[in-house]
């Protein structure tokens, strides 16, 4: 064996330029190969695979090697079936193939050697293939991205659900005692699903999620477990707001991460993160804004380089997170609010829905520019945020007035612009956004007003989406509950089997209600956000 | 002595009637249904009609104009009893009509040719005295009440030629003829509804619960999710409070907006209105209430206009279809539907 071995290596460098010539056509011919036969080897292949992994294991993993160098992507699926099959560990090839070309051996043998090795290698990898079904696609910069479909849309498939619970269990930081109840607890729904929506979550909110936890919570950080407690009740909410809370909460995890021995700073930070990542989605399913923010971060740890000291790599990553969010939320608002002003005039009457940070910052800003304008702001039910618009509005001085979505069709005569805010927008052009708002865009659509939608690059996203049921958000079904002139008619609306509660939390604008998108890069129409997300992607 | 009595138990009754529309009006007395305030309007008008002295049918429709002018000024927004005397108006001139010997020919019809051709005879001053008038009119008005009684079961029947199996079905607020149509056609068919609960009083959830314990799959839904939901919605019906002369409806806050959406998504729009309904009067488009509950903070109340309007406007361009106790129309057809119901020399009390 040792022999043998050792002949190998003067041979490598031809077997890799013959491999990376003929690896592909092998791998056409093979397939056809292959259709012949997988049924004749499906039970020949484990007795082949032990015997040809046994005899030339040192052989295999060699010509691994140059073969990937030719086809890299077809290397994962390969190598862990011949891991599977070698009972022995395998040996490292890269030591055996960077060492240089020993003594001097026969050349006639080893033509013959490696007609034989080629031969054998063959039959090898077809019966490899047999065993795994994977293409080997090359790698191409348009390689169609099969995404996987995220688990809060997949409420209604019980085997994605058994995963869930499952990987909850299964994240727990290294060192911790399996004794003491140290796992994220998966959160039940509540009462009656709409049957159109049964795919998707919908939690109570008087059951929070913390209620499960131990105290004090070994996995989750407790900067964290506010947030989620902040989240699930409602007092951190917009889009703005959460992610901001969420990169406080994750610079103060990282001030107090330490690096355990043996480990490195940029591997297991980010998995120290994904626990808590698990925990606030199931507090309330992450914003498109929060997705963006998480990936800068994991993308910013794994950078760090594996030199660097940790007082160093965590002063880095902290005046990364303070980076991000001047650059992404106040710099934007400001560059958003100067394009804005520009649209407002004087004796402007402005309609605004529900709060949005960016539009009431918007207005603040036309005022002090001494603009004179009124806003009239339109809430719905149940969460009547525009109460909270409509007080910093009115704090600044500015003029309002005050209607609900119902009377949106008779406020509207009167109205001269509607400024929306988004919660993301879509990569088709869609805006999704609190529910309400196509409404309002529709109408004024209906009366010609100009309806424009204010939104920060960071929240665009790559997803698409046509209506608003695929991908939602079912909020506390109680909350539409209401009593009016002391009787209060669905307070036992879970003992009634035919009557559901709908409380959806976002809905999708088509972007031909939209005349304008005014982000930090500009204003665009709603139909440009795929280029400008196409500009961001080369850009990073 | 009887006449004194009479007639002092009749402005009793009258005052009575108009007080409880007051109060009706202004949410502190019981909500009532329109079907009701015609009711006990066509009553009142045929009280007045045997117990209020009168010689010729000009002189009864003088008393009954009086009455109604006072009447529609204590509840303007109220338009079933303004609708139900000039039925009663019109009764009153077929019935002189028809005593009188008079052709069936519509002649109230004004055209321009009998402008020219017949300056004087347009001027029936209805000075003649006839004994079986009043019979006659009473009678007329008996039927009229009976007409009134059956128009919710009227719609009703209809529901089977509207309502096919597993529809989703949408609806705002609360309306009693709706509420009657769905309740039957459940009992043969299985379906969906969804009811958008109409904000600020919320008369949805009433609704929801009633057609719930019918054993109907009903949903609530808020106001704002109206478009959100409609892609998914088969078809709309929907009450209204009054049905105007150009086949536009005054219904109640936020059917401008579901119709809207019913439209962008080609969805019908049909709305269950019985002809009592039916009004020709061009009076305030949207009456504003006083009784708005929302919590908003005393300190910025007081520098914040808040606006409540209890009707919308909804133009037939939007409207597919009108259901009503004679059938199902166009709303192109109701200003011809009008004609016949209303002369109009009433259209003005």
């Amino acid at each position: 064996m040792a022999d043998s071995g050792v002949t190998d290596e003067p041979g490598t460098k031809d077997d890799v330029h013959r491999a990376k010539t003929e690896g592909k056509e092998l791998s056409k011919e093979e397939k056809q190969r292959l259709r012949k036969e997988k049924k004749q080897q499906k039970k020949n292949k484990e007795k082949k695979d032990e015997k040809a992994s046994h005899e030339s294991e040192k052989k295999k993993n060699k010509e691994e090697k140059p073969v990937s160098a030719a086809a890299p992507a077809s290397q994962p699926p390969t190598q862990p079936s011949t891991q599977k099959a070698v009972p022995a560990p395998a040996p490292v090839p890269v030591p055996v193939s960077e060492t240089p070309a020993l003594a001097d051996k026969p050349a006639k043998t080893k033509a013959d050697l490696k007609a034989e090795r080629r031969a054998r290698q063959e039959a090898e990898r077809a019966s490899k293939q047999a065993a795994t079904s994977k293409p080997k696609a090359p790698p191409n910069e348009l390689q169609p991205v099969v995404k996987r479909l995220p688990e809060h849309v997949q409420v209604d498939n019980p085997g994605v659900l058994k995963k869930l619970a499952k990987k909850l269990e299964r994240q727990q930081t290294p060192g911790c005692n399996a004794a003491t109840n140290a796992k994220i607890p998966l959160r039940l729904d509540y009462g009656y699903k709409v049957s159109l929506f049964s795919h998707l979550h919908q939690y109570s909110r008087k059951a929070p999620l913390t209620q499960q936890l131990s105290i004090p919570s070994t996995v989750i950080h407790p900067a964290i477990v506010r947030l989620g407690l902040q989240y699930s009740q409602g007092i951190v909410a917009g889009s703005n707001a959460r992610s901001v809370a969420l990169l406080h909460a994750f610079k103060q995890v990282i001030r107090d991460y330490t690096t355990p021995p043996n480990e490195e700073l940029s591997r297991d930070l980010v998995n120290k993160l994904k626990p808590y990542i698990s925990f606030l989605s199931q507090c309330r399913p992450l914003s498109a804004s929060m997705g963006n923010a998480i990936k800068y971060i994991k993308k910013e740890i794994s950078n760090i380089p594996s030199q660097c000291k940790e007082e160093e790599a965590k002063r880095k990553l902290l005046s990364c997170i303070d980076c991000y969010i001047d650059e992404k939320i106040i710099l934007a608002a400001k560059a958003i609010a100067k394009s804005s002003i520009e649209k407002i005039s004087n004796g402007d009457v402005i309609l605004v829905y529900g709060c949005s940070s960016l539009v009431n910052h918007i207005l603040c800003e036309a005022f002090e520019k001494n603009i004179k304008f009124r806003v009239i702001v339109v809430d719905s039910r149940p969460r009547l945020e525009g109460r909270e618009a409509l007080r910093r509005l009115v704090q600044r001085g500015i003029s309002c007035t005050y209607v609900l979505i119902s009377a949106v069709s008779y406020i509207l005569p009167e109205v001269s612009k509607v400024f929306l805010g988004a919660h993301a927008l879509l990569a088709n052009g869609y805006v999704m956004s609190r529910v309400g708002t196509s409404q309002i865009a529709l109408v004024a659509k209906a009366f010609n007003v100009p309806v424009l939608v204010c939104c920060e690059t960071y929240k665009f996203c790559e997803r698409v989406q046509t209506d608003s049921f695929v991908s939602n958000e079912l909020d506390d079904p109680d909350d539409l509950i209401v009593t009016r002139k002391g009787k209060t008619q669905l307070e036992h609306w879970q003992d009634v089997p035919s009557l559901g509660l709908l409380n959806l939390v976002y809905d999708v604008t088509p972007p031909d209600f939209v005349d304008l998108v005014i982000t930090d890069l500009g204003m665009i129409p709603c139909t440009s956000v795929p280029v400008v997300l196409r500009v961001k992607n080369v850009d990073q | 002595m009887p006449g004194p009595d009479k007639e002092t138990d009749l402005t009793e009754r009258i005052e009575a009637f108009l007080s409880d529309l007051k109060r009706g009006g202004s949410g502190t007395g019981p909500l009532r249904g329109s079907a009701e305030t015609a009711r006990e309007t066509t009553a009142l008008l045929r009280r007045i009609t045997a117990q209020a002295r009168w010689s010729s049918a000009g002189d009864l429709m003088e008393i009954i104009r009086k009455e109604g002018r006072r009447i529609t000024a204590a509840q303007p927004s109220e338009t079933t009893v303004g609708n139900m005397i000039r039925r009663v108006l019109k009764i009153v001139r077929e019935e002189y009509a028809r005593s009188r010997g008079s052709s069936e020919e519509t002649d109230q019809q004004e055209s321009l040719h009998k402008l020219l051709t017949s300056g004087g005879l347009s001027e029936e001053n209805f000075r003649q005295h006839f004994a079986t008038l009043k019979a006659n009119v009473i009678e007329a008005i008996n039927e009229l009440l009976t007409e009134l009684e059956g128009t919710t079961d009227n719609i009703a029947m209809q529901a089977l030629e509207h309502i096919h199996s597993n529809e989703v079905i949408m609806t705002i607020g609360r309306s009693r003829t709706v509420e009657a149509f769905l309740k039957d056609a459940a009992r043969k068919r299985k379906f969906h509804v969804i009811v958008a609960e109409c904000a600020p009083f919320c008369q949805g959830h009433e609704m929801a619960t009633s057609l719930s314990k019918a054993g109907i799959e009903t949903t609530v839904i808020a106001d704002a999710a109206i478009f959100a939901v409609m892609s998914r919605v088969n078809k709309v019906i929907i009450g209204t409070q009054t049905v105007l002369a150009n086949g536009g409806l005054r219904a109640v806050n936020g059917t401008h907006t579901l119709a809207l959406a019913a439209k962008h998504h080609s969805t019908p729009l049909i709305v269950c209105a019985p002809m009592f309904k039916l009004s020709p009067q061009v009076g305030r488009l949207s009456s504003l209430n006083s009784q708005f509950t929302i919590c908003i903070s005393g300190e910025i109340l007081s520098k914040v206009n808040v606006h409540c309007p209890v009707f919308d406007y909804v133009p037939p361009e939007l409207i597919t279809l009108f259901i009503s106790n004679i059938g199902g129309h166009a709303p192109s057809y109701i200003y011809r539907l009008m004609s016949e119901l209303y002369h109009p020399e009433d259209h003005e009390l």
